[in-house]
């Protein structure tokens, strides 16, 4: 259904490949290209308009030099403007005052709620912050249960009243957080249509007493061209500071990043990542022109690896994946390691040339990684460091005690194998980037 | 252009009935339509003679309205087709052939049905799927709500025992809407349904609903978890669930398409329920859910009011995207 516009790009590209300059005539093809990418990830039409007109006035005039090709020129050029476009003028979370008082606003469904248990997360965790939370979302039955929950299982208080004034609660709040110590304090406020007038002003009622540092708009990643509506609605009744954009966990592109950067010049403060507490990433430009364009993620993996290793463990498997040396039990180690990192596909889709290698939409089911774990873990010392020695009997053994077959064994054999051949040529320079 | 006369015959209908469902389709969709139809007829004002720009103009109207990048272009090229054919020179003419065209990818020579399938000899087993945050539990309300006005038993399964507050939610829905509940918090989703349904069974119970959790339909181990729910439910009660409705708010882009895709290989999708239509969102991916996964629409949801479902009736809902053309 979707062709793929790292597949799409690069063939496009091939036409300008060996070109000694960029002409009109044969950066056409990969413009459409582009255009279509643009547009199958929700980019809103008009900025996608301008972009391509921008990147078209860039590339004729670009000089072709003997170390930058016209193809590599060109996407290097499409490249930096995407990156231009999300990042600029990224200012990070106000966390200087005492208490910073910030506000979640957004659409009905958008994630506020439990955007708002993870923000007080990140904060105590990275700020070591003391956050208090702030149920306002008085009108969707349980919505100050669902804080609530998520407060206890955080441990993180959670401030709630009962009250059909949202603007009296927030006061109490802030009385409130005063006695507690509380230093940050998070609102979080009901689902709302930025043209619903009555419920815009309750929010424009809270901005004007209490004056937030922090205004936030709360967006669903998987929005279409409607995004643009909400944005520009929300940010001419509110002063908007930033936005999250939340289920990028999702196989959407996102293409509602660059519509908000390019009509609003709001920054993206964060980015949601999975259904979990701890899943709220900082959000990095670079990384989501990537996964617009569809050219892989590796800086992301890195610095989630970077979270998870120590330096020197991630030296040493780094040392023998060159040399070869890697072995089983580096292997389960590293499996370890993986699965803090979350849920495996999406690192897979991080890598470049994932969708070459037909990784980007491999379903990793935790139960196969738990049996790879298992039959591992049903091998002696011995027999990870050397695998060569494994013959029937010893597969055999392995499959009873892992209780999987001898069939799942041999192909784990298999594919260890091939990975570590593919690390060998990772290592040595062999696989190229796609362009 | 038989589906054009359709359409005025619709007008002149609602001229001397004063049908009550076009009133709420009508305001439902004001903002939706005003934005729409006011850029189609600035268009046709724009351009009297179809050309190469009426075309690209065009084209950003239906992807603006969300209808998928895919369908605008097929769309667009059956559309050039037509005006070579027939030799058509005045976008007048030609407005009437896009009401046509987008009819055709809807309807596609089908027999399309919004009525539940309700089992005839008993229980009717309704299950909800569908991504975080579409409103699953809020439309179940009003279904429940919509039955119960029919004079049937409705009993509502809190199947979402993931999310924080989620049983809670849905038990507050039952006790507005009068209708029975069975759900606990923090239990494998699968054995609360399967208890929930033996419940119904026992209640005589019409029809019940089932609440699920939201699930990316990326994550293999949820869409597993479906899959179980899925066989559970078929082997308490054969030939059941009667009905699995995909849950799509009509903000969403076009991961709807994935969405659909994704979640008809799962389960057997009778149809789709498209939320929050009264935004300024289009739901325009429907149109494209349909023409590349073939999935029609139910329902529709245009506010927070229980009362705030309808039928969803494509003769209508484009009614309600052009009325001020005719």
């Amino acid at each position: 259904m979707f062709d793929y516009i790292g597949d799409r790009l690069s063939n496009a590209i091939k036409n300008i490949k060996g070109m000694g300059k960029i002409t009109e005539e044969n950066i056409s093809d990969a413009l459409r290209e582009i255009r279509m990418a643009l547009l199958e990830a929700d980019v809103n039409y008009q900025v996608v308009k301008e972009f391509i007109a921008n990147i078209k006035e860039k590339a004729l005039g670009a000089e072709v030099s003997k170390s930058l090709k016209p193809d590599e020129l060109f996407i290097k050029l499409v490249k930096d403007e995407l990156v231009e476009l999300l990042g600029g003028d990224y200012v990070p979370l106000e966390t200087s005052k005492n208490p910073t008082l910030l506000m979640l606003v957004g659409l009905q469904g958008s994630g506020k709620t439990t955007t708002a248990g993870k923000l007080a997360n990140f904060l105590r965790k990275k700020h070591a912050k003391s956050p208090l939370l702030v149920a306002c979302d008085i009108y969707r039955p349980a919505a100050i249960e669902q804080l609530k929950t998520i407060g206890n299982s955080l441990n993180i208080p959670v401030f709630s009243k009962d009250s059909t004034k949202v603007l009296e609660i927030v006061k109490e709040a802030l009385l409130f957080a005063k006695e507690n110590k509380n230093d940050y304090i998070i609102i979080d406020t009901a689902g709302r249509l930025q043209i619903d007038e009555q419920l815009m002003q309750e929010l424009k009622d809270i901005e004007n007493e209490v004056k937030p540092d922090e205004v936030i708009l709360v967006i669903d990643a998987m929005m279409g061209q409607d995004a643009i509506n909400v944005i520009t609605g929300f940010n001419d009744s509110l002063n908007l500071t930033g936005t999250i954009l939340t289920k990028l966990d999702g196989n959407t592109k996102g293409g509602v990043a660059l519509s908000i950067r390019h009509l609003t010049h709001i920054p993206i403060k964060f980015v949601g990542d999975s259904e979990k507490l701890d899943g709220l990433s900082e959000f990095y430009p670079e990384r989501m022109a990537d996964r617009i364009l569809d050219m892989g993620d590796i800086l992301a993996i890195a610095s989630k690896v970077e979270d998870m290793m120590s330096e020197e463990e991630a030296y040493d498997t780094a040392r023998k994946m060159k040399k070869g040396e890697f072995n089983l039990e580096d292997f389960l180690n590293t499996l370890k390691q993986i699965k803090k990192l979350g849920p495996l596909e999406n690192i897979l889709k991080m890598l470049p040339q994932a969708r070459k290698m037909g990784l980007n939409n491999v379903n990793i089911d935790p139960k196969d990684m738990a049996h790879i774990e298992a039959i591992i873990l049903s091998m002696t010392p011995y027999e990870r460091k050397h695998p060569e020695i494994l013959k029937a009997t010893r597969k055999q053994r392995i499959a009873k005690g892992s209780g999987r077959s001898v069939e799942e064994v041999n192909r784990l054999l298999k594919q260890f194998e091939e990975m570590k051949k593919m690390m060998k040529m990772m290592a040595s320079g062999n696989m190229k980037m796609p362009f | 252009m038989k589906i054009f006369e359709k359409l005025k015959n619709i007008v002149k209908r609602e001229k001397e009935t004063n049908k009550e469902s076009l009133e709420i389709y009508d305001k439902g969709l004001e903002k939706t339509r005003n934005e729409f139809v006011s850029k189609l007829n600035l268009l046709g004002i724009k351009y009297t003679k179809v050309n190469e720009a009426y075309f690209e103009e065009l084209e950003d109207i239906l992807i603006s309205a969300d209808i998928g990048v895919n369908t605008v272009f097929n769309f667009l090229n059956r559309l050039r087709d037509r005006v070579k054919k027939e030799k058509i020179e005045d976008t007048k003419n030609l407005m009437e052939i896009i009401i046509d065209e987008l009819f055709i990818i809807y309807v596609n020579n089908e027999s399309l049905t919004t009525k539940l399938n309700l089992n005839q000899n008993g229980l009717t087993v309704v299950l909800m799927v569908g991504v975080n945050g579409v409103g699953k539990t809020t439309t179940i309300a009003k279904l429940a709500y919509k039955y119960k006005q029919m004079g049937k038993k409705v009993m509502m399964i809190a199947g979402d025992t993931f999310r924080a507050g989620a049983v809670e939610q849905l038990k507050i829905w039952a006790d507005k809407t009068d209708s029975l509940f069975y759900g606990k918090e923090n239990i494998d989703p699968a054995g609360v349904i399967y208890d929930g349904l033996e419940e119904a069974l026992k209640n005589n119970v019409d029809i019940v609903f089932i609440d699920t959790a939201g699930r990316l339909q990326n994550k293999v181990n949820l869409m597993k978890e479906l899959e179980k729910i899925n066989k559970v439910i078929g082997k308490l009660i054969p030939g059941a669930p009667h009905e699995t409705l995909l849950v799509i708010d009509a903000a969403t882009g076009q991961n709807g398409i994935m969405q659909a895709t994704s979640f008809k290989e799962i389960t057997n999708i009778t149809g789709l329920v498209l939320t929050k239509l009264d935004g300024t969102a289009k739901g325009g991916i429907v149109l494209a859910i349909k023409e590349e996964v073939g999935l029609p629409v139910k329902f529709i949801g245009l506010g927070e009011k229980m009362t705030d479902l309808q039928e969803f009736d494509i003769e209508e809902y484009i009614y309600g995207l052009f009325k001020e053309m005719m």
